[in-house]
């Protein structure tokens, strides 16, 4: 591999590691959702380092070239990092709809205790003057 | 005991282990357990709730480490000065509560950890866990100085500032250990530590099964380095 190749994808790995783990640092980033981009610039300077296992694994899918190579397996971990966040987000869809039904049936059973009246939902006037006459519920806690 | 104490059980499908673990802690006089039941889906809320305990439910599983930090904010909103949390598959023994009680007091403490390995003890651990423990053990040594026997105890009594700490984003949500006890120690918390009995956990499924060892051990290290580099984070006022 060209040295400047090699520089630069050293480069690219440990910016990449750097990144990931100031984002941790940060708490912007959870440790469980870092293993993947860990393990891509680890997978990165692995390869850069073992320049002879990228060959070996070019022969091994009939590539031509190394970076052909490179390019797929880019675009595979792209794909399954993809993958693995389209699954976190539908067990986040499931998660909030729970808590939405739970929230929204907790909210009931408040209003029919009598404690408080109900919230009005978004875009809608908070009318607090009920002037059909109709039974008002204790004060809003 | 004092009504200032709450006792903290999170609990994942854990009906049977509570139906004998509860009777044990209410016999020790405590008074305030609460269960934090984590999306179960058996009748861990049922057994707990039947059995005396106040009992809030995670609508789904969040985590070890939501539902410590549950309890944490209810201890907070109700007023409780001290937190024991215990686990909820009897591995910890109820009689040790006062013990830990004690020791805070002659400590003087913020934190006093209930270890299973302090004092002569036959507690059975597999060799890759005792590898684990053993290099967390030697971080939480080097970065602190206190010579912590068990740095992966959930036995532990906690005072009101340190649920103030942890009641925020600093909590993991995960296997909150050896990194917890070392951001504790760099925000100026004291911890302290005494011999408890522990007991091997049931057959049934545990948090540290199957791939998760291999987890474990890369979100400790990754959140102890971090730890580090974030340096001290000084608590607020309470």
């Amino acid at each position: 591999m060209p040295i400047r190749q090699t520089i630069f994808s050293v480069f690219v790995a440990l910016c990449l590691v750097v990144i990931i783990v100031e984002l941790v640092r940060k708490r912007k980033l959870r440790e469980e959702y870092s293993w993947l981009w860990l393990l891509t610039g680890a997978t990165i300077l692995g390869v850069v380092i073992w320049y002879d296992a990228l060959v070996w694994l070019t022969e091994l899918i009939g590539a031509v070239l190394p970076t052909t190579t490179l390019f797929l397996m880019a675009i595979l971990y792209l794909m399954a990092i993809a993958l693995h966040f389209s699954v976190r987000v539908s067990k986040l869809d499931n998660q909030v709809k729970e808590l939405a039904q739970a929230q929204a049936l907790f909210e009931e059973k408040v209003v029919s205790d009598g404690i408080r009246r109900p919230r009005p939902h978004a875009g809608v006037a908070n009318d607090s003057n009920n002037e059909d006459g109709g039974a008002r519920g204790a004060d809003t806690a | 005991m004092t009504d200032t104490l709450l006792v903290v059980i999170p609990a994942f499908n854990e009906a049977t282990s509570l139906g004998s673990l509860l009777p044990k802690v209410f016999a020790t006089g405590v008074a305030n357990v609460l269960v934090v039941d984590d999306g179960s889906s058996d009748k861990t809320c049922q057994t707990a709730s039947d059995l005396g305990a106040r009992v809030v439910r995670h609508p789904f599983n969040l985590g070890y480490g939501s539902a410590l930090q549950t309890g944490y904010r209810y201890a907070l909103e109700h007023g409780y000065e001290v937190v024991v949390q215990m686990d909820a598959d009897g591995q910890h023994e109820p009689a040790d509560i006062s013990n830990l009680i004690h020791a805070r007091a002659e400590l003087g403490t913020n934190v006093v950890i209930g270890s299973r390995f302090a004092g002569a003890t036959s507690y059975p651990t597999p060799l890759a866990r005792r590898i684990g423990m053993f290099l967390f053990r030697a971080a939480v040594r080097f970065h602190t100085g206190e010579r912590l026997t068990d740095v992966t105890s959930g036995f532990q009594i906690l005072d009101r500032d340190v649920l103030h700490f942890l009641a925020g984003a600093r909590c993991p949500v995960d296997y909150p250990d050896a990194d917890v006890l070392i951001m504790l120690h760099r925000a100026g918390f004291r911890i302290g530590e005494i011999s408890v009995r522990m007991y091997p956990s049931s057959e049934r499924q545990s948090m540290h099964d199957g791939w998760k060892p291999v987890y474990y051990v890369f979100k400790m290290a990754l959140s102890i380095l971090v730890t580090l580099l974030r340096g001290s984070e000084r608590p607020g006022p309470s």
